[in-house]
């Protein structure tokens, strides 16, 4: 799926005095293509999340359309737009994103579970073996480190087999081992599975999994390579 | 849909919260169902009350005044040691605008050998009488022979048992519906039965003698006034013409009664009305808390996929749970207490109590857990459509 920003732009109302209203993100547009990795790095603060929050249907622009093939994400209502979400995109938060009362494992096949789908656990079972959390099926998420929370997060992410794959900060609390895992597991998935991935970090060394890269300042974005 | 299942672990894997939440709701369903059964029992006992009393005006011996309270004598059913010449009813008749005249005699039973149990026994005449004979009517299809009985519901005698009274055995032949006053601690006979009981008190040296020395005693005559006529003038004229004779107007007592329910009843209303709004506002309240608590757990459901529509219904779902739950418990447990200190209930308010049936039990019972259900359900719609409303992007980050 090709999902394509079209002159997008989300300005948000602060009480500063002279101008109220000013632009997290300015008027832009572009692509992001089925089968890349497309890594956007900036500034805290410099509108990357609120670009991804918009991209990935959960923030309306206050400007211009999100497009996947020929969806307007935003022109769904709220019912047709949180399924398409469930079945096409795929989102790894910043933040800490469990539900406190499933385990590390029901909080993987949730989003399968919400509209009742048989849960994949096979593939569960598989990716965390991988990521090296399969212990910890059963366990809790107040009890899990930062670094195995985020872990599951990226799972959770990837186990609906979205088209398209965001993730935010995705190896902020990993080791280098892990930081090379998660990262060459999401160049897998664009590269072998033909995902859109689209990556906001400040990690130096996301760039080199990255097929095209974009820097993010005060709102606007500039290619990089 | 899938969404109840998730509600259910987060009820039984947060049950602090969920306890927390239950027993708010119990409470209210306590008070509610409480309050409504003590109003409801204290309003039909005034019903029966009215019904049984059908008498516009009682006659009594004058001295009766100085021994007994009318109104507990006439509204609890206790009745006192006094007694009249039996004609008084018979002159009461004469009297222009009296329709009927009933007498009854009253006599209590001792706590000695010669008695099983101590208890009030009343005589009327079931031909003239029309405030009792209607209600042992319903339990009994025959009228009451020589020697037989008929037992209030509090008596503790069955029908076919034989109770004493002053060394004369007498036969249960009917157990009476409750009243929700002292009558159903009293026994009933016919006259002839009364006179044998009264000659035998006598023999045990409970005299009944009036000053006149005439055997045939009554202790009160209820009259009804016939429709056209004051009772006002009708008590008067009586007054005047019967001597050492009071007319108490029963009107009065029962307008007494009326009014102190009225207070009680007030009361117990805003009583539920006033914990009802402070229900609600802390039930609002404490949704509002959680779910704001919750605000990363929606806001997680919501990047994976839920609709508003669908945490609405999990928020809906948890909720009612609670709120069944909580009605149920706070229904039960109001139930045992109102049912098991029903007498220490009437006893303190010192008011015809009479609790309501079993359908009418029932139908406050359903109301009040649906209640229960439904408040606990809109406080907490109302705060997870406010939280579905905020951006998940924004929730995650503030909530980080």
């Amino acid at each position: 799926m090709l999902l394509q920003a079209d002159n997008i732009s989300k300005t948000f109302f602060r009480n500063t005095g002279s101008a109220n209203y000013f632009y997290a993100v300015s008027p832009l547009s572009m692509e992001i293509r089925p089968g890349t990795v497309t890594v956007l790095t900036g500034r805290s603060g410099s509108g990357k999340t609120t670009l991804l929050n918009m991209l990935c249907g959960i923030l309306q622009p206050t400007e211009g359309r999100v497009l996947m093939d020929r969806t307007d994400l935003y022109s769904l209502d709220d019912a047709a737009l949180s399924r398409f979400r469930n079945e096409h995109i795929g989102v790894i938060p910043q933040a800490r994103s469990a539900v406190d009362t499933l385990t590390a494992e029901e909080n993987i096949l949730l989003p399968a579970r919400l509209y009742g789908k048989d849960p994949p656990a096979e593939k569960a079972r598989r990716w965390m073996e991988n990521f090296e959390i399969a212990h910890l099926a059963g366990v809790f998420p107040r009890e899990l480190s930062g670094g195995e929370l985020r872990r599951m997060a990226i799972i959770r992410a990837v186990i609906r087999d979205p088209d398209l794959l965001f993730a935010d900060e995705p190896t902020g609390d990993l080791d280098d081992e892990n930081t090379h895992r998660v990262l060459s597991a999401l160049h897998d998935l664009a590269h072998g599975e033909n995902k859109a991935v689209f990556i906001v970090t400040h990690e130096n060394d996301a760039e080199k999994y990255a097929d095209r890269v974009f820097r993010m300042d005060r709102g606007e974005v500039f290619p990089l390579a | 849909m899938k969404i109840l299942p998730l509600s259910v672990k987060n009820l039984a894997r947060k049950p602090g919260r969920t306890t927390a939440l239950v027993l708010l709701t119990a409470f209210l369903a306590l008070a509610v169902f409480g309050g409504s059964v003590i109003t409801l029992s204290l309003r039909a006992g005034l019903r029966s009350l009215e019904a049984r009393l059908g008498a516009d005006i009682i006659l009594v011996p004058s001295e009766a005044e100085s021994k007994v309270s009318f109104r507990n004598m006439f509204l609890q059913g206790t009745t006192g040691a006094f007694y009249m010449d039996a004609s008084v009813a018979e002159k009461a008749l004469e009297v222009p605008g009296v329709e009927k005249a009933a007498p009854q005699t009253f006599l209590a039973s001792l706590k000695a050998d010669c008695c099983s149990v101590k208890i009030q026994v009343i005589g009327i005449d079931p031909s003239r009488d029309f405030t009792v004979q209607p209600w042992i009517a319903r339990s009994l299809k025959n009228e009451l022979g020589d020697m037989e009985v008929a037992v209030g519901c509090k008596v503790g005698a069955g029908i076919g048992e034989t109770i004493r009274i002053y060394e004369q055995r007498c036969k249960v032949t009917a157990c009476l519906e409750p009243t929700g006053t002292g009558l159903d601690t009293a026994v009933y006979c016919n006259m002839k039965t009364m006179d044998t009981l009264l000659a035998a008190a006598e023999a045990k040296g409970v005299s009944h003698r009036i000053s006149s020395g005439d055997d045939s005693v009554v202790s009160a005559v209820y009259i009804k006034v016939r429709d056209g006529y004051d009772i006002g003038d009708v008590n008067t004229a009586l007054t005047g013409k019967l001597r050492k004779v009071t007319a108490v107007r029963t009107r009065s007592m029962l307008t007494g009664v009326s009014d102190s329910l009225a207070g009680i009843s007030r009361t117990v209303t805003a009583m539920i009305v006033v914990i009802w709004v402070l229900a609600f506002v802390i039930l609002l309240l404490a949704y509002t808390l959680i779910v704001r608590e919750r605000s990363r757990e929606f806001a997680v459901l919501r990047l994976l996929g839920a609709s508003r529509n669908m945490l609405g219904r999990m928020a809906l779902y948890e909720s009612a749970v609670c709120g069944l739950i909580g009605g149920i418990a706070g229904t039960g447990i109001a139930a045992v207490g109102v049912f098991s200190f029903s007498a220490l209930i009437e006893g303190s308010l010192g008011l015809p109590y009479l609790i309501p049936g079993f359908s009418t039990i029932l139908c406050l019972a359903a109301g009040t857990i649906l209640l229960s259900v439904a408040v606990s359900a809109l406080t907490s719609a109302f705060a997870a459509w406010r939280l579905s409303r905020v951006n998940p992007g924004t929730a995650l980050r503030d909530g980080a």
